[in-house]
């Protein structure tokens, strides 16, 4: 059984991310770029599934620019088999990521595609879900936990107010949270090793995919600053002031 | 000349730095406090391969470069100093075995070197002999298919945890030329091990004396030819010295970016003090000193790599450069945490306190100069 993993590279989650001057995105000339956290559980939980004996292969694959292969090559060092980049350096939407990775899987023909539940650069937590429907295939979004057997995946999802477990049949999109595991390092000799490993680049251009944005972006600011709050002097106070401001 | 790290070296500094924030940095301060020795947490770093950085694949090594080893303990060390330069000190004794020891040596003990199920020391130092290592009193006296060693070495880091021993003895007469190498197993009858030595720093690894006293070792854990191993000892100093440079610069990176921090959040009459221009002054400069020890530590790691016959020149100017400059960057960030740096709350007195041993070990910054000017007199 074939899995292929979606990794995505985005701003480093320990990097304090600035807007542009001119509100159009986020500036990353000269930000420390990783892979996206989600995707990396995502990674982890395939290798595993490898290991286990369910999985034969786990493809990693990346739509985005050259230096997108760094990203592919962590996901080798992991224990990913082989990656595919699908080059481009247009920022694309959900939908269109959607449809890149469907021609992907057109060609290899996987039985699970395991990727993370959102990127933590623009948070869409879109992907996965768009890319089962496209597909017409059955989804498991935000897994904590997925056993596969016979056929199927019994797929553990984080839901408001506790877990919901579904039996979906395979092929499956199934997308990962933050508690389906805890991504290994990669050790050294394995990031010698992903060296080795066969990574495909494709142009975005030969898959003949319209990936034409549907969406503009207006503008991009930052938060706003926390304003000073105030110093109350008694417990009585605090009550009321917190009354006051529909709080309590 | 390319000055950037490959890609393959940006992907090793990314795994040492993930693994220093994520396991090392938030202990730091409490292994210190508690002088915890924290030995699983080295055995995680082994399985990463960061015991045997240096060492052959076919014994479990990552047969990485010296400058490969340099961009992971200065990550290490930016996590914590004390615990990556033990693992520093692991990885100097380890290379010994696999450089210079028998095929049968390499393969009983570096398997479980590399994964650190055993832990390794370096046996150089004795109470009357320090910078005058080859005045080392202790002996190995040839008895049959054994060594009965006698003497007592000092400042042991790792002493009395480590399970194995590379000692330098003396197998012969006078001089450099009468010492051989062995590796002594921590249960072999005769060795033992003092108390604890109370020190400044380093407090997340152990120091003790350890003493021989009829101590039978078999001919076969002697590293090389009697009498070859000062040499050996020597040939593991410089690499050594590479590694305790680069731990001074991972040390003093944590210093710089806590102080450039702080000066942007602290404020005294009435702006943040990193509008005061002499204040901006001294971090420019720290970042500069900080910058030259890198590119010396990685040029002298690189002349090791290449065999470059100045090779020991430079990984001695590169040692005393960087360990003096990785202790003046700390200390200054410490001054300008004002009174808070004084303080246990920021790790600004526990780096000043660990680096100030790179200064002293692995030859002391005065002899790095003796070497650096025997080689200028020798060309
Ligand atoms: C925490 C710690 C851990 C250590 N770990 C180890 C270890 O694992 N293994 C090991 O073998 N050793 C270890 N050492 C020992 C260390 O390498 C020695 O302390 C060091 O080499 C200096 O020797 P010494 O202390 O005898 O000082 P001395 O040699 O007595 O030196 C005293 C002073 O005289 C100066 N001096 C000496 N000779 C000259 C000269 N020719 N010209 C100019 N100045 C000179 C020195 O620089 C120093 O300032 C450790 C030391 C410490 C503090």
């Amino acid at each position: 059984m074939k899995v292929l993993v979606p990794v995505k590279r985005v701003i480093d989650y320990n990097v304090k991310a600035r807007v542009k001057a001119d509100q159009t995105g986020v500036d990353l000339a000269n930000v420390k770029m990783s892979m996206n956290p989600f995707c990396e559980i995502a990674v982890e939980e395939a290798v595993r599934l490898k290991e286990k004996g369910a999985a034969t292969e786990v493809v990693a694959v990346s739509v985005g620019p050259t230096q997108a292969q760094e990203t592919l090559r962590t996901a080798l060092a992991m224990g990913a088999d082989r990656a595919i980049l699908i080059q481009t350096d247009q920022d694309l939407e959900p939908l269109a990521v959607a449809k890149v990775l469907k021609a992907v899987i057109a060609e290899e023909g996987p039985q699970v595609v395991l990727m993370g539940k959102q990127a933590i650069d623009g948070d869409n937590n879109a992907t996965g879900q768009m890319l089962a429907a496209l597909l017409d295939w059955p989804q498991a979004a935000f897994a904590s936990e997925v056993v596969i057997e016979g056929g199927k995946a019994k797929v553990t999802r984080e839901v408001d107010g506790g877990l919901q477990t579904l039996n979906v049949d395979l092929p499956a999109v199934v997308t990962a949270d933050l508690r389906l595991n805890e991504p290994r390092y990669a050790s050294l000799p394995n990031i010698m090793k992903a060296k080795k490993k066969p990574l495909d680049v494709k142009e975005l251009g030969s898959l003949g995919v319209d990936t034409a944005p549907r969406l503009k972006v207006v503008k991009v600011t930052e938060p706003p600053k926390r304003s000073a709050g105030i110093k109350v002097e008694t417990a009585a106070d605090l009550v009321s002031n917190l009354k006051t401001a529909g709080v309590l | 000349m390319d000055f950037n790290l490959t890609e393959d070296q940006r992907a090793i500094e990314d795994a040492a730095r993930a693994f220093a924030q994520a396991e090392l940095a938030p202990n730091s301060a409490r292994w210190d406090e508690d002088k915890h020795f924290p030995v699983d947490v080295v055995r995680k770093a082994a399985e990463l391969g960061f015991a045997g950085l240096y060492v052959r694949e076919d014994v479990g090594g990552s047969a990485l470069s010296r400058l490969d080893a340099s961009i992971v303990f200065e990550q290490l060390s930016y996590g914590d100093v004390s615990v990556a330069a033990f693992i520093s000190i692991h990885n100097m004794a380890s290379w010994m075995i696999d450089r210079f020891g028998s095929e049968e040596l390499r393969r009983r003990y570096l398997p479980r070197l590399t994964s650190m199920e055993l832990i390794a020391s370096y046996c150089l130092t004795e109470p009357g002999s320090g910078s005058d290592a080859v005045a080392m009193k202790t002996t190995a006296r040839r008895d049959g298919d054994q060594y009965v060693l006698n003497g007592t070495k000092a400042f042991i880091s790792g002493a009395g945890t480590s399970d194995l021993y590379v000692v330098m003895a003396r197998t012969g007469g006078e001089g450099a030329k009468g010492v051989s190498a062995f590796v002594v197993e921590k249960d072999m009858p005769g060795i033992s091990f003092g108390a604890q030595e109370r020190k400044m720093g380093w407090n997340a690894q152990p120091t003790a004396q350890v003493n021989f006293d009829d101590c039978r070792v078999p001919e076969a854990n002697r590293i090389g030819n009697e009498g070859e191993g000062f040499k050996f000892a020597m040939a593991g100093l410089d690499g050594g010295r590479i590694n305790i440079a680069s731990c001074s610069l991972g040390g003093a990176g944590l210093a710089l970016d806590t102080a450039k921090a702080y000066l942007e959040t602290r404020k005294q009459f009435g702006q943040a003090l990193k509008e005061f221009q002499g204040l901006q002054w001294r971090l420019a400069d720290m970042a500069t000193e900080l910058d030259a020890a890198r590119l010396m530590v990685r040029r002298a790691a690189h002349a090791l790599d290449t065999k470059n016959p100045k090779a020991t020149q430079y990984c001695a100017m590169a040692k005393r450069f960087a360990t003096d400059a990785g202790f003046e960057v700390a200390n200054q960030a410490l001054q300008l945490h004002g009174g808070y740096g004084y303080l246990r709350d920021y790790p600004l007195e526990r780096i000043v306190r660990d680096l100030r041993v790179h200064q002293i070990l692995e030859g002391t910054n005065e002899i790095m100069r003796v070497i650096t000017a025997r080689e200028l007199f020798r060309a």
